[in-house]
Order: structure tokens, then C-alpha cells, then sequence
């Protein structure tokens, strides 16, 4: 149906797709890329055909295994699903195919004063399909929000097999929000093949400022004041001393490489919003301690301000051989002190840990880089990675705040939801995918509707 | 809070509807008459202005949540037409406040759901953080429901800062590029508009326009909400204008469009508009016998399934959705 030059089952290709950019490997059975959304749809067919499930694949940039192949599944890849095929700038529309990469779209749109605002540091090349699967972020979802806020209207393939339209382009559609049930749902409701995206006006007027601290606990107490204060920034983004050096001996960024921590802080909106804006920000920096408190004077400095956020993971592959990044969220008021435990946490397993992370909606990114070569030090790392993430739950936060469950916390959801709620997502699932096809193991544990046996695969860490 | 009562009445009835302040009852098919009454707990859990988080029971009068968090210089912009109604009544109607243009969907401001089940049982979905990608989204699936999935009993919301100035004026023709109206309304002829934000952006956006005191929607005994394609409002409304009898406002940009009629048969020609550019009218207001929804809902056997997966009984709102299939009573235990 695909044809041979469309397809494998080559073991070596086969094992370029046993993972994501996470740690969880499995295993495909055979590896397809459709070029057309029909394809697409016969792909899931064939596989259904044959009795395996699917597992639907963008770019595979994604750090929770989601899109890691397990019970011997076809896996249908989308990158040659990559066209953007209409743009209604007077309704601030596109309808793209779901292997077209978030940041090409902005920069196809960008001469109307048009961009896509859910920008993921991985928008180069992560895909919108992708994002769909993961209700991916990024800074600025902040004031503008994730991805679902700006998916109007999927069209998807059931795992039957079966084409659907799922939301439109008209407000406020009768009956259940089906749409917004399918984004975030990790490639276990189906794939989408047609996606209609919400185009965000460029700001009139934007601020952009870099406040240096010199102690950790200062810069989370000002992003928490800033939020209690009632400034909405459009960005609110923190680093702390290790990536802030990092950052600036990659790309040179200008960030003070004497700081212990820096706050990334953009405001946008109308000239005077802005000002006053920018001001209580400053004024609240400087309240605690901001040693250095920088605008960027044009948009070659701004750029370059965010070149150094977008590039932090760039920049660590180079000076550790080995990363484990995590994502968590924590409210807002918080931050301060789940910061200190995390950084126990990291001296108390031997471990260096790094923060980069979205703070002002309170998503963190612990980020332990370590030498996997060393014996030993897979444990040290999955023990504080458990550790980390049970201190969040313990300040009232959640498992993920965008990287999503996959297989990576799949096991822990029993820590935030009970029985009942499990059983509710379950029968959700079953609604869309009653015979466990798509995606098989992912998202919800072992037993959570008299489930099957799950295996937990070799290399996570839970 | 304490949602037993809840949980017992619910459990104990054959058939249930929940029931809010019942200002926006007409939306969706009548209930079937014997339907157990039931009302969420009211009252205001947990604000936390810091967060920007405010958890309340769902029988909470907007009202009086928009009192609390005014008083910390907040807002939850539910923006139902009628302060009295509930919360959890605007969030299962899910229509969206005036002021989506700039402050986006209903749907967009629910953060976690409790909700009582068939059974009794209280299922929470989402979770308590601004932001969250652990499970499904429930809190989605619930907002537009219309009680068939089962009866909210507690949420938590967004809250976002109260803008220090909120002003409506009426203007000759829809504000230009670079500005950031929260609305803008539009009967063919007139211009309302409202900015909000801080006082010099909305005195420069508002420069030369009248004030007024608010936005002015059609009125009559029968009403509904017409939902199209933003860019269809404009042709739709060609065709609206030539209806005798009709009254309409449509919110551009959005693709809202507010009718009003003293006949009923001037808004089933409003409806066949709708249809013929894409679009649904759903009846809010009197019409009495006119089909709540006017076509059949989109993928309605999925629905189905949903529907089946949380209410296997048939016991919310019988009647209120007209979904594929027969009700699936005992369908799964
Ligand atoms: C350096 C780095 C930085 C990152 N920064 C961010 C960040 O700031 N914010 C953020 O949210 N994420 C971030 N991520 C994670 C990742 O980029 C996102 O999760 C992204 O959305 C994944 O897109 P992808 O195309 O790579 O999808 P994949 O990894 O291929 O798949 C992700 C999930 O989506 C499903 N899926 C893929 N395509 C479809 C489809 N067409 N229909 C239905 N489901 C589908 C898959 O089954 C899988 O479950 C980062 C990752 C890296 C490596």
C-alpha cells in the first residue's frame, strides 16, 4: 500500500526508532512514513490488519518515551507529512500536516506579523504533530498558553482506522470537547493527519530584560512576587549559575558569568502596559538584591538574549557526557523552597544539577548531568530523580508540566490520582481506542482498568 | 468541602440532572421531566492570589467569586451574561463570555474538575497547577458537557490581574490593526468595542470615541448563538440582514454571533444562515418545541462512546444530548 521505499523492517533501521530523545527503548516491528494523510490512514489499517498496534512518531524529540515503540508495534512516522496547507491570515488560521515543524510555521507566517505561539527550545525541530501528541509549551506559553489553546481543530485517524474531524474552526461546537480530549493524549487516541492552528499577532511593543542575582533563593523570590503582583509577563524564564556559564561559553549570549542566577524576563503588549510593566518588574528585581538589571536595547539583542535560553541544552551536551532532564511543576509560591530541596536532594546522591527552566508558571527542569561510564551512577540518578519529583508532589505540584507522562512516569501516576480517577482516564482511552491499539503501555499504569500485564522496559529509570 | 450529600443524592437517584441557577436552561434538549434534582456545594475553598488559582464548589454564584477575587485585584472571566449563574452551570453550558476575543475560551480556565459519578464516587481530572500535562484531560471533556457526564462538583480556575481600566465605546467601524480590543461587537451597522489595560493604553485606543456604558445585545423573547468560521460573519451576515424581524450582534473575530426574534420562524431562517455558511445556531432563549442544536452532533458515535464510558446507566441528563444510539442503560457495570 505504501510501497516498499516507504516502509522497512531493516533491523537497523528499525533500531534508530526503538526511542525518543528519553532514556525508555522498545522495539518496532516495522517503521513506515506516509507521505499523505490516506497513506496514513491505511498505514494504522495495515497494522490493525495484522493484528499489531501503532505508535505514531513525529520527530521523536520527545523526553518521556512517548514515542518509544513498545509491544512490537508499526511505527508510522510523520516527517514527510510536511506541508503547511493554508494560511487565512485575516481569521489567523493554518491548517498544516503534522510533520511540519513548529518553528517553520512561524517563520512561514512571520511576514504577515503572524506566529505560532507555543515555541517548545526544541521548535527546531520538534514537529506540531508532535506537540499535539504532548500538549507541548514553551516560555511563552506563559501569557499566551500551551498548545491546546491554540489547536482549533484536529483531524485524526482512530485507531479503528476510521478519519475524524475532532473540533472546527466555529466557537463553542456542540457536544463534548473531543479535541481537547486528543491533544496531549500522547498518541494513545489516534494520529492526527490535519491540524488547524490559531495564529498569535505579533506584539505591538515588547520588553525584553535580563536580571542577574546573586543567590538562587533571590531570583525565585522575584519571579514570585512578579506573579503576585499582578504582571502577566509574556516570558518568565530562570537559569541558574552552572547553565548561565554554560550558556555563555557556547553561544555568548552577554549573560553575567558571575551571577548565581539570572531571570529572563519579556513583556508584551500596548506601549504604556508595557512600560509600567517593565518598571514594577525592575523595581521587584532590584527589591531583592538584583545585582545587574539589563533591556535589550534592539531585536539584535533580544534575539540573542533568547539565543542563550534556546541554546542551554546545546550547551550542556557539551560539557557532560550524559544529561537527565526532568520536568515537573510546583505553584508559583513555592519555587523558592522546592528549589533548596532540590538541591539537596542533588548533594545528597553526589549528583550536579542544573535549573533551566519556565518559572513563572512554576515548571521546572531539573537537569542532572552526570558519566553514565561511571558504575554506579544510573541509580544515583534515578533515586534523586524519584526524589526530585516526589518533593514537587509533596509542595502540591504534578508529575509533568509538558514533556507529558509516556512510559518515563507512567508508574507514578498513582501518586497523583487515585483508583477512581485512573479508571475514569481509562475508560476515556477505551472510548477512543478500544482495543489498546494506539500506543500501547503508555500514559496510564498497569491495572488502572483490569488491565493487562505491563512490562516495565529495560533502561527507565522507575 | 464537604461534597457527601452530594454524593448520596446522586448515588441514590435513578436518573439525575444538576441544576445551577438555571439562567442558561434552555441550552441543549429539554431533561427528561422525573430526573432527580441535584445542586453542587457553593463557597469559595481556596484562593491563592499568588498563584493566581482559585478553587470553588461549582454551585458557586459567579458572582460571588467575582467579588473575592476583585477584592485581590483578580478576575476568572467566566463572563456569564447573568452574575447569578453558577459556576459549574457556565462551565457544562460552555459558552464563552463576550470577552473571548483577547481572554480566549471557557475552556481554557479550568484547571482541575471533581466530579460525582453514577455511583457516588467523587473522579478527579487535571490538577491543581497553572500548567499540566499529567493524564487526560478531563477538566476539558467536562466544560460544554451539559451535565451528561456527570455533575461538577468542585474546580479549580485560572485567575489572571483585574485590568485597571475596562472601558466599552462605540465606534463607525472595527479598531484598527495594533490595537488589542477584548471585544468587538458588531450588528451591521454599529461598533461596540471594549479595551482594557492600563489607563493610557485604553485612552489612546478609545481617543475620539464615545463612551458607553456597556455592551448592548440583541433582545426579544426568542434568542440563540450562532457559531461559524470567523471569516464567515461577514457573508453571514449579508444574509442575516435580509431577515425580517431578525436582530443580531456578532462578536468579530471569534465568530459568535448573538441573534433575538419575536417569531420563531425569523430564527429558524437564522439557522438555515448558519447552516448554509458553515455553522450552527444553538436555541438560548424561549422558542419553545425548536430543536435545541438544529443538526446532528459531529461524530456523534464517539460521543456516544464517551458518554457510555462516565454515565454507563443513562443516569445524568437524560435527554439533554441527542447522541447516536440508544441509552446504554447497564451497558457497562
Ligand atoms: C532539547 C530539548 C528541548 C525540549 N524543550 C521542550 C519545551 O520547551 N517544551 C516542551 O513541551 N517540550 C520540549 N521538549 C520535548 C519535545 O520536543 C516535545 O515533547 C515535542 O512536542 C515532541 O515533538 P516530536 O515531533 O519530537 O514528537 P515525538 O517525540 O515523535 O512524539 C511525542 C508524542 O506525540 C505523539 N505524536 C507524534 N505525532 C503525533 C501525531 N501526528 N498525532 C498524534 N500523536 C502524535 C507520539 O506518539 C508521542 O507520544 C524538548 C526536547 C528536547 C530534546
Amino acid at each position: 500500500m505504501l510501497g516498499t521505499a516507504n516502509a522497512t523492517a531493516e533491523p537497523l533501521e528499525l533500531a534508530l526508532y526503538a526511542r525518543d530523545a528519553g532514556v525508555a527503548e522498545g522495539h518496532a516491528v516495522a517503521v513506515c512514513w506516509p507521505a499523505t494523510g490516506a497513506q496514513l490512514a491505511a498505514a494504522v489499517r495495515v497494522a490493525r490488519a495484522h493484528g499489531r498496534p501503532f505508535v505514531v512518531r513525529g520527530s521523536g524529540t520527545g523526553l518521556a518515551g512517548g514515542a518509544t515503540p513498545l509491544g512490537d508495534p508499526v511505527v508510522i512516522v510523520t516527517t514527510r507529512l510536511d506541508r503547511i496547507l493554508e494560511v487565512d491570515a485575516r481569521s489567523r488560521v493554518a491548517w498544516v500536516e503534522p510533520g511540519v515543524l513548529n518553528l517553520d510555521l512561524s517563520r512561514a507566517v512571520r511576514h504577515l506579523g503572524l506566529h505560532y505561539a507555543p515555541d517548545p527550545s526544541s521548535q527546531q525541530a520538534c514537529t506540531i504533530g508532535g506537540n499535539v501528541g504532548t500538549n507541548a509549551g514553551g516560555p511563552h506559553c506563559l501569557a499566551y498558553g500551551v498548545t491546546s489553546a491554540h489547536v482549533l481543530a484536529v483531524e485524526v485517524v482512530l485507531p479503528d482506522g476510521e478519519v475524524a474531524l475532532l473540533g472546527g474552526l466555529a466557537p463553542d461546537e456542540p457536544g463534548y470537547d473531543l479535541r481537547g480530549c486528543f491533544v496531549g493524549s500522547e498518541g494513545t487516541m489516534g494520529a492526527a493527519t490535519r491540524i488547524a492552528v490559531r495564529l498569535t499577532p505579533d506584539p505591538p511593543e515588547v520588553a525584553t530584560m535580563l536580571c542577574a542575582f546573586a543567590s538562587v533563593e533571590d531570583a525565585a523570590a522575584t519571579v514570585s512576587e512578579t506573579i503576585a503582583s499582578g504582571v502577566l509577563p509574556a516570558a518568565l524564564e530562570m537559569m541558574d549559575a552552572p547553565i548561565t556559564r554554560a550558556v555563555e561559553d557556547f553561544v555568548g549570549a552577554g549573560y553575567p558569568r558571575d551571577a548565581q542566577a539570572v531571570l529572563l524576563v519579556e513583556v508584551d503588549g500596548l506601549p504604556a502596559g508595557v512600560a509600567e510593566q517593565a518598571a514594577q518588574v525592575e523595581a521587584i528585581a532590584r527589591a531583592h538584591g538584583a545585582t545587574a538589571v539589563r533591556t535589550a536595547a534592539d531585536e539584535a539583542e533580544r534575539a540573542l538574549l533568547w539565543k542563550g535560553r534556546k541554546s542551554a541544552f546545546g550547551a550542556i551536551a557539551r560539557i557532560a557526557p550524559d544529561y537527565y532532564l526532568h520536568d515537573a511543576v510546583v505553584p508559583r509560591t513555592r519555587l523558592v523552597e522546592v528549589l533548596g530541596e532540590i538541591a539537596r536532594i542533588a548533594a545528597a546522591h553526589r549528583l550536579l544539577v542544573m535549573n533551566v527552566f519556565h518559572a513563572g508558571d512554576g515548571n521546572l527542569h531539573p537537569l542532572i548531568v552526570f558519566d553514565g561510564r561511571e558504575p554506579g551512577t544510573w541509580q544515583r540518578v534515578r533515586a534523586a530523580g524519584t526524589a526530585i519529583l516526589e518533593a514537587c508532589l509533596d509542595a502540591g505540584g504534578v508529575l509533568t508540566g509538558e514533556h507529558g507522562v509516556g512510559v518515563e512516569k507512567r508508574d507514578l501516576m498513582p501518586r497523583l490520582f487515585g483508583p477512581d480517577d485512573l479508571d475514569a482516564q481509562a475508560r476515556l482511552r477505551d472510548a477512543f481506542d478500544p482495543d489498546g491499539a494506539a500506543n500501547p503501555m503508555k500514559v496510564l499504569p498497569r491495572g488502572s482498568r483490569c488491565g493487562e500485564l505491563q512490562r516495565v522496559p529495560e533502561g527507565t529509570w522507575i | 468541602m464537604d461534597l457527601t450529600p452530594l454524593q448520596e443524592a446522586v448515588a441514590s437517584a435513578r436518573t439525575v440532572v444538576a441544576v445551577g441557577a438555571r439562567t442558561q436552561w434552555r441550552i441543549g434538549e429539554p431533561v427528561a421531566p422525573d430526573a432527580a434534582v441535584v445542586r453542587a456545594p457553593a463557597g469559595v475553598v481556596r484562593h491563592e492570589p499568588a498563584d493566581m488559582t482559585v478553587t470553588v464548589g461549582a454551585g458557586t454564584p459567579f458572582g460571588d467569586l467575582d467579588r473575592v477575587l476583585a477584592a485581590a485585584g483578580q478576575e476568572c472571566p467566566l463572563d456569564p451574561a447573568d452574575p447569578r449563574a453558577t459556576v459549574g452551570g457556565v462551565l457544562a453550558a460552555g459558552l464563552s463570555g463576550l470577552r473571548r476575543l483577547r481572554l480566549g475560551p471557557l475552556r481554557d480556565l479550568v484547571l482541575e474538575v471533581r466530579v460525582v459519578l453514577g455511583d457516588g464516587r467523587v473522579v478527579k481530572g487535571g490538577g491543581p497547577t497553572v500548567k499540566n500535562v499529567t493524564g487526560y484531560d478531563l477538566p476539558r471533556l467536562y466544560v460544554g458537557s451539559l451535565g451528561t457526564l456527570g455533575v461538577l462538583a468542585q474546580v479549580t480556575l485560572r485567575c489572571r490581574p483585574r485590568p485597571t481600566v475596562s472601558r466599552w465605546c462605540r465606534a463607525p467601524e472595527p479598531p484598527p490593526a495594533g490595537t488589542r480590543p477584548s471585544a468587538v461587537l458588531w450588528d451591521g451597522e454599529r461598533v461596540q468595542v471594549c479595551f482594557e489595560g492600563v489607563r493610557a493604553d485604553v485612552d489612546a485606543q478609545c481617543r475620539g470615541l464615545p463612551e458607553i456604558d456597556g455592551p448592548v445585545l440583541p433582545a426579544g423573547a426568542h434568542r440563540g448563538r450562532i457559531s461559524v468560521p470567523p471569516g464567515a460573519v461577514r457573508p453571514l451576515a449579508a444574509s442575516l440582514a435580509a431577515l425580517r424581524g431578525l436582530r443580531w450582534c456578532a462578536q468579530l473575530g471569534v465568530g459568535t454571533v448573538h441573534v433575538a426574534t419575536d417569531d420563531v420562524p425569523a430564527l429558524v431562517a437564522a439557522r438555515e444562515a448558519a447552516h448554509a455558511h458553515g455553522g450552527w445556531l444553538l436555541c438560548e432563549q424561549g422558542a419553545p418545541g425548536l430543536p435545541a442544536f438544529g443538526r446532528p452532533l459531529p461524530n456523534a458515535a464517539l460521543m456516544r462512546r464517551v458518554k457510555d464510558a462516565f454515565d454507563p446507566d443513562g443516569k445524568f441528563a437524560p435527554g439533554r444530548l441527542p447522541l447516536a444510539g440508544a441509552p446504554a442503560a447497564g451497558a457497562r457495570a
